[in-house]
């Protein structure tokens, strides 16, 4: 693949968290029965007409304020003509000339640990369209109009990602920042969040663009990257072999890994695009604006450089405690309980309960241990009632009875063992034990001084202070 | 109107000159994009009235509209309302579909879409 | 007491709150006028007795509990382009042969509400495409003046309807002239508000930013009664605008003594029949000695109305009409070979073709490389003809024309050539364009035909236009002549 560059542009399309649907009163919850949430404004009936929920405005404004975008005092929406059964009106109420929201930037971090600057050109508002369903319809297609009308932001990058890695850090990027935004759930797997991917290659150092494929509805991590990659290697094969690539839409199959075309999409697509004489511009003045932007939660760049500097932590762990709100809120309420062991407790979060979280496929929010008891168990580290080791145990004693720390300890008899005369005994009766060892140590093999630890530490059910046994044992040892 | 900041335009493809005459094959392609079948026998007589249709309104492109705006909407200076969001919709689904021609188990059908 | 067919809502409205006769027997009466005029004049698509009959009953008994509304009892049409709940809504086309809506217009259920009770709902052009009414899948509607002749159109069942006296008001839309090009050749009053004055919802789309509900009625105090009823802000119509109703029917009989009346010049030209020109300007006379005064007022950029409008509305038609494909009512095409053939065959079979006509227009208009140089264009020639009207309205009070060049002409005079059909609404489709208030009033007759004056005013002025309109009806009697054998 050397001598040639990639250049990807992402569309993501993420379904707002509204009650109600952008143009009608219809509930937008997922999983209902066919056609049970189409109203006759999402059916396209004769006479109806859209309205404009207030709520989907908002959560576009604030998705522009949050990437430091230019919110458009005056919007329009326009309609999107072609034919599609899941389409209902024939056309599709979108932003065209006029979106919501404009020339924005999200920051991703690269694997070097660079900061790139991503470009957005743009946010606009529209309705998601129906689904289709093959499914024991031999023949046929079932049409579910339920998703139709539900409130979307689609929102378009620069051509300005390099690498499927690169957009992959960008979609996660954006994924985290809707869920702290609170405008979309980001379920991936029920639709809500997803993109397609245009995709183009050139000759290093060339300065016009390839001809691009767009690889439609993308709707995992995982897939954009390889979808991305495949097509990469298909263009450049094709380029390669003296072919050219087709302007297209394709279609990622996940289960042979590959992009193939949607030939039922690419018969001329002439979208006739006009104002919706339905909808009155959409006008926003400063003081709406403002209302928005008194809204917003501290963003995630802001909230991993504060929890950098607040407590000391590195880029790369503020970033990883900061991937999603509930993750950071939950980190700085163990640093309240705990309040002197900050990077203590950041190992902790990334480590033990994200460990926990994950075998169990937890959200952050479900964790059997409270950001308060972690932070107990903080305590009793920094303290030294429990070593590091012993913790570990004391924590999966936690998970599995919701009991506190200090009830674990307690209970278990955990406490770690301090009282050197308490110490130098076992440590003597060790000794005693092993005769051949001792002699061996005295005559210089010091490797064997890690078996005497660990016999004290096995007699002590590992809860003698590692640091103070170190020092006794030396001292004993060596006579 | 509102005058509209030229940052925010997306671009059309460049307008080409105003045809008069259409051809055949440019209603059919017409009547493709509007999903309409026409016989062999309605094609000349859309050919010979859109081709009319087109010469009438060609007499705008004489008029001179530099730095005019253009009229989306009939009343000046009105903008969109919001609703709030509430949901106000039952399941009628049923009732609604009283008029489909092809339903089964609540969705609407059509001929097998291969995507 | 004059017979009931006679009287105009107003004077029925009044009737029935007094008693002197029932809601039972005035639907009694029209619905047999009804349906004895059907096979000559064509007027109505659906009949809706059974129902009419059970309402005039429960009207009936409000009326004797004293606890009415307005036009509670008072029979009505609603023109096919209004949904109706549980009664079939087809807009005159093959496409909604079978089409029962499952829901009220606004327009509808708020004359339901004032007591209103409809008999049946009339023929029009199909989708509200058309200036002669012979454009409608249920065949054209005869002119009650003469059944030679076309009533105009597209709200050409309703006009007849009340020329002949089948239904003393009912509703009707207007996008080029609809209402008051029908109300001109028929000899009646139409009123066509304000865009934005009264809901769309449920008034299926032609060209949403030309279409609104009026009124078609015999007088301009019956227009004002309705309007009243009809008009306001509604939460489901993001265009219809938020701003209190006036009582149009209070403000009827205000002097005209210093009205300004603006003559439109351009609409005194070489295609205005001299004969209806003649009839125009005796009407202006009856102004004068009213007390009103006469300028003339030149809005240069309104001929081009017509190039405007056939941009204009066929785009705009073309996507309103993408809904009707099939899939979930309407026409379906029988076995589709697949999903296009679906499409293709079922808008093929259920449009007519001036539907079609105007679909493809506006296909075209809007697609890749023609939109800046038609639409666009369009829109900013729009932009030009509103301003000379805001111009206009700065020196005069209202401006006044012609509502058609000639009068009713003969059914298929003007099928052939689309152009000729287009340009009958010449004088019409600058309101439209403009969103501006506009009513026809009868004002004579050339031989037998009559012939209908246009008043238009600014913005919202309909309680000026009505209060104008009523006091020339108050200085002549052409509003309540009624065509031979319909007396």
């Amino acid at each position: 693949m050397s001598g040639w560059e990639t250049v990807i542009g992402l569309e993501i399309h993420a379904q707002l968290a509204t009650r109600s649907k952008i143009f009608s009163g219809s509930a937008t919850a997922y999983g209902a029965p066919p056609n049970a949430q189409a109203s006759l404004v999402d059916l396209g009936y004769p006479g109806v007409l859209p309205v404009l929920n207030g709520a989907a405005v908002r959560m576009a404004v604030k998705l522009g304020l949050a990437i430091g975008a230019t919110i458009a005092p005056v919007s329009i929406f326009a309609r999107k003509n072609y034919f599609y059964p899941d389409l209902p009106k024939g056309y599709q109420i979108s932003q065209y000339e006029l979106p919501i929201v404009a020339r924005g930037s999200l920051d991703i971090v690269l694997d070097d640990g660079t900061v790139k600057r991503v470009g957005i050109t743009r946010a606009h508002l529209e309705e998601d369209a129906g689904k289709s369903l093959h499914e024991g319809l031999p023949g046929m297609t079932g049409v579910d109009l339920n998703r139709a009308g539900t409130p979307l932001v689609e929102i378009v990058s620069e051509p300005e990602l390099r690498s499927a890695k690169e957009a992959v850090a960008y979609m996660k990027k954006m994924h985290t920042l809707v869920r702290y935004l609170e405008i979309c759930d980001g379920n991936m797997q029920e639709g809500s969040f997803r993109c397609d991917a245009n995709v183009s290659v050139r000759k290093s150092g060339a300065t016009k663009f390839g001809t691009r494929a767009e690889i439609k509805n993308l709707n995992s991590f995982r897939f954009i990257e390889r979808a991305i990659n495949y097509e990469v290697a298909r263009q450049i094969e094709l380029l390669e072999g003296g072919g050219t690539v087709v302007q297209e839409t394709r279609l990622y199959d996940p289960d042979k890994g590959e992009t193939r075309s949607m030939r039922s999409k690419e018969e001329a697509n002439d979208y006739r695009y006009f104002p919706d004489p339905d909808l009155l511009p959409v006008v926003l003045d400063a003081a709406f604006i403002e209302s928005v932007r008194a809204t917003l939660p501290e963003l995630p760049d802001q909230k991993a450089a504060r929890l950098g500097s607040q407590y000391g932590l590195s880029a790369y762990d503020a970033g990883v405690l900061t991937a999603s709100r509930e993750l950071a809120d939950y980190y700085e309420a163990v640093v309240r309980a705990a309040p002197a062991d900050a990077k203590l407790a950041a190992n902790w979060v990334m480590g033990e309960l994200c460990a926990a979280l994950n075998k169990e496929s937890l959200e952050v929010g479900a964790a059997r241990v409270g950001p308060a008891a972690l932070g107990g168990l903080m305590r009793k580290i920094s303290d030294q009632t429990v070593s590091g080791n012993v913790a570990k145990i004391v924590f999966a004693s936690m998970w599995s009875s919701g009991a506190s720390a200090e009830t674990v300890i307690e209970q278990q008899g955990l406490r770690q063992i301090t009282d050197s005369g308490e110490i130098e005994r076992l440590i003597d009766e060790v000794m005693a034990a092993n005769p051949k060892q001792l002699a061996e140590y005295r005559s210089g093999k010091d490797k064997l001084f890690g078996f005497f630890v660990g016999q004290v530490m096995k007699a002590t059910g590992g809860k003698a202070n590692p640091a103070q046994l170190n020092e006794l044992l030396k001292k004993k040892l060596s006579g | 109107m509102y005058d509209f900041p030229l940052i925010f335009r997306f671009p059309r493809p460049t307008t080409s000159r105003t045809p008069m005459a259409l051809t055949r094959e440019q209603i059919e392609s017409i009547a493709a994009l509007a999903r309409l079948e026409l016989s062999a026998a309605e094609l000349p007589v859309y050919q010979a009235s859109l081709s009319s249709i087109l010469e009438f309104v060609g007499a705008l492109e004489r008029v001179d509209t530099a730095n005019v705006t253009p009229m989306a909407h009939p009343l000046p200076g009105l903008s969109q309302r919001l609703r709030p969001d509430e949901v106000t919709e039952a399941d009628h689904h049923a009732e609604y579909q009283r008029n489909a021609p092809q339903t089964l188990a609540g969705l609407y059908l059509v001929p097998r879409v291969i995507e | 007491m004059s017979e009931l067919h006679h009287m105009g809502l107003t004077e029925l409205a009044a009737g029935l709150r007094a008693r002197r006769f029932s809601s039972v027997e005035l639907a009694e009466v029209f619905l047999g006028r009804i349906e004895a005029s059907q096979p000559a004049l064509n007027a109505f698509i659906s009949v809706t007795r059974e129902q009419a009959l059970a309402d005039a009953a429960a009207a009936d008994r409000i009326l004797a509990a004293g606890t009415g509304g307005a036009l509670t009892g008072v029979p009505i049409a609603h023109k096919d382009l209004f949904c109706t709940q549980g009664v079939r809504t087809t807009c005159g086309s093959r496409m909604l042969g079978n089409f029962v809506s499952p829901y009220d217009a606004t327009v509808v259920a708020k004359l339901k509400a004032a007591g209103a009770v409809m008999l049946g709902k009339t023929n029009m052009d199909e989708f509200a495409m058309g200036s002669s009414n012979e454009t409608s899948f249920f065949g054209p509607v005869k002119n009650p003046w003469d059944p030679r002749l076309v009533p105009g159109g597209s709200s050409g069942g309703s006009a007849a309807a009340v020329a002949a006296r089948l239904v003393p008001g009912a509703t009707a839309t207007d996008t080029g002239g609809s209402i008051r090009q029908p109300a001109a050749l028929c000899g009646i009053t139409g009123l066509k508000p304000t865009y934005g004055r009264v809901s769309r919802y449920g008034m299926v789309a032609f060209a949403s930013s030309l279409d609104q509900g009026g009124t078609l009625t015999a007088s301009a105090a019956d227009a004002a009664l309705m309007l009243r009823e009809m008009a306001g802000f509604d939460p489901k119509d993001s265009t219809s605008v938020e701003r209190e109703v006036p009582d149009y029917v209070a403000a009827l009989g205000a002097p005209l003594e210093g009205l300004k009346i603006g003559l439109l010049r351009e609409f005194f030209d070489k295609g205005l029949e001299p004969a209806n020109e003649q009839r125009i300007r005796e009407a202006l006379k009856v102004y004068e000695s009213l007390g009103a005064r006469l300028t003339e007022v030149s809005l240069p950029n309104l001929p081009l109305s017509v190039p405007v409008y056939y941009v204009v509305a066929p785009a705009e038609c073309s996507s309103n009409l993408a809904r009707f494909d099939g899939v979930r009512y309407g026409h379906r095409c029988e076995n589709p070979r697949d999903l296009m053939d679906l499409y293709r065959r079922s808008r093929g079979e259920g449009f007519g073709a001036e539907v079609k006509r105007r679909v493809m227009t506006g296909t075209y208009v809007l697609s890749a490389g023609y939109y800046d140089a038609y639409y666009l264009k369009a829109q900013r020639v729009r932009q030009l003809i509103s301003a000379d009207f805001t111009r206009a309205f700065e020196s005069v009070d209202v401006v006044m024309g012609p509502t058609t060049p000639t009068p009713a002409f003969a059914l298929g005079a003007k099928t052939s050539d689309p152009i000729t059909m287009y340009l009958n609404d010449i004088y019409t489709i600058g309101a439209n364009l403009a969103g501006l208030p506009g009513v026809s009033v009868p004002c004579g007759f050339v031989g037998e035909l009559p012939v209908g004056l246009q008043i238009v005013g600014p913005h919202f002025s309909e309680a000026r236009l009505l209060n104008a309109a009523h006091a020339y009806q108050g200085a002549t009697d052409w509003h309540t002549r009624i065509p031979r054998g319909f007396a």
